[in-house]
């Protein structure tokens, strides 16, 4: 077990859905009978294909199955390695991105009756995020009402690119309800694909496809700050998953900048963004981006401006650190890690607070 | 600090302004519905010169999608970057404890009492028969 992450509350772990066969004793016989008879099987994101480098790191790769489909390897791996205390399991699979409204949200109820029934109910550390079909707001809604009595669901989940930005108003039933029910947001990597994942275009490899990925974070924190959607709801938490963290302070600066300038066009923005974003948003540490420098992380942590923003996470099984490497990026300052590896997740996730009390 | 005759008030009517050079020094002088005001020509940013700004009023918001429009013609945007400042403080909207632009008392004095001193009229001739605009830099 590795001594510095013993206790260690992990943010952001993937247990795999093997396939949609999986799912069928979740879901009513009108959806059973659907799927058996279209054969329709593989609803795996096309943002992490399973083979890809960045789907599993390659000494986590099980022999067979898919990346964190295995229980006990996966309660080995990312977990007793680590001396995990609690891990948040969010769940990546077609539901949160299907077309179709009413079979995205019956993929998605069922990957949740699932995961309590196989994973939560089996292992006393795990947690997990309600996963919810964005495509149509008022199912998401319906989905929390259905499982926010169910305290082991710490967050809700959705993907990082959807059909339309997420400060506009078809998602503040959302919002109200996750403020509703002191559940946190995640808004995890990745995308819808309605359309190109870059304001350009499409990209046609994995390095523009990995590298991107801010951009899309960067726009939807734009979103719901200048749509007002932290002033609708001032509870409301969104914690950036596997969003990368070194690309926060420059985009933090321009923001504040350009807002000085352009803010009486959304004068319900009364603070500089910075400021509202480092009270409402978090970010998971992996991946964090920067050089395994003390120095440079240390400017880093300086230049986000606030000692509560991270929060740990190893992002199992996806490949962001190697083993010799540890979960916590190299050159993170030691006295901060008690801070992000428990007191930043237990301020985040109240639920969290509630198991521990 | 010396007080300084920069304009007659008949030159600088309601919602008008007048840039004036004192000890070497750009001053904007406003005139708001006949209260008058002075701040550095020189906004804290950059150094833009004020008195070039436009003049709107205050846009407030009681929720997201909601616009108020407040005291008309009381602030000035920075022609550089739109920065607004009060007119009647010099007090940035965006960070009002941090960033303003220097202000100056100014007063309106009728010629009678200016023309028994102590000001300082160097640009502007100043008779008994009117009032004037006098800046304390």
């Amino acid at each position: 077990m590795n001594a510095f992450t013993r206790g260690a509350i992990d943010c952001d772990i993937h247990p795999g859905v093997p396939g949609i066969r999986t799912l069928l004793p979740y879901m009513n016989n009108y959806w059973k009978d659907a799927f058996i008879r279209r054969g329709a099987d593989d609803f795996d994101l096309a943002s992490y294909p399973p083979g890809a480098p960045i789907t599993c790191r390659p000494d986590w790769r099980p022999e067979k199955g898919k990346p964190g489909t295995d229980m006990a390897l996966l309660c080995a791996q990312a977990l007793d390695a680590f001396g995990t205390r609690h891990a948040i399991c969010n769940t990546l699979y077609g539901g949160q991105v299907a077309v179709s409204e009413t079979m995205g949200a019956a993929i998605c109820s069922a990957i949740n009756d699932w995961i309590a029934a196989e994973w939560l109910s089996r292992d006393a550390r795990l947690r997990a995020s309600i996963v919810v079909p964005a495509q149509a707001p008022h199912l998401a809604v319906e989905e929390i009402e259905r499982l926010a009595g169910d305290r082991r669901f710490v967050q809700i989940l959705l993907p990082a690119a959807a059909e339309l930005l997420y400060g506009k108003s078809y998602y503040w039933p959302i919002w109200a309800a996750a403020e509703k029910h002191g559940l946190p947001v995640g808004i995890h990597a990745g995308s819808m694909f309605r359309y190109a994942p870059t304001s350009n275009g499409w990209p046609s490899h994995y390095l523009h496809d990995y590298v991107s990925q801010s951009q899309a974070f960067e726009d939807q924190l734009l979103s719901l700050v200048s749509e007002g959607v932290f002033a609708r709801f001032p509870n409301l938490r969104i914690v950036l998953l596997e969003s990368g963290v070194s690309w926060l302070p420059g985009f933090l600066w321009r923001s504040v900048k350009t807002w000085r300038g352009v803010r009486s066009e959304v004068p319900w923005v009364t603070r500089p963004p910075a400021e509202i974003i480092r009270d409402h948003v978090r970010l998971t540490m992996q991946p964090f981006d920067s050089p395994p420098d003390p120095a440079i992380v240390g400017q880093v942590l300086d230049q986000l401006g606030s000692e509560e923003l991270l929060l740990f996470a190893t992002d199992y099984p996806h490949w962001q650190f190697e083993p010799e490497e540890g979960a916590v990026p190299p050159g993170f300052p030691p006295a901060l890690l008690r801070k992000v590896m428990v007191e930043n997740p237990l301020a985040t996730y109240p639920r969290l607070q509630e198991s521990l009390a | 600090m010396s007080k300084h005759v920069v304009a007659t008030v008949a030159d600088l009517p309601p919602g008008s302004r007048k840039l004036v050079t004192v000890k070497g020094r750009p001053i904007a002088v406003f005139n708001l519905g006949g209260e008058f005001f002075a701040l550095i020509n020189r906004c804290p940013h950059q150094g833009a010169g004020l008195c070039e700004g436009e003049v709107t009023g205050l846009v407030t918001a009681d929720g997201p999608g909601t616009y108020r429009l407040t005291r008309p013609g009381e602030i000035v945007r920075c022609p550089w970057h739109g920065w607004e400042f009060d007119i009647r403080t010099g007090q940035s909207w965006c960070e009002p404890s941090r960033i303003k632009a220097k202000q100056y008392p100014v007063e309106v004095a009728p010629g009678t009492a200016l023309v028994k001193g102590p000001y300082v009229a160097e640009t502007v001739g100043v008779t008994v028969e009117q009032d004037y605009v006098v800046v304390e830099v």
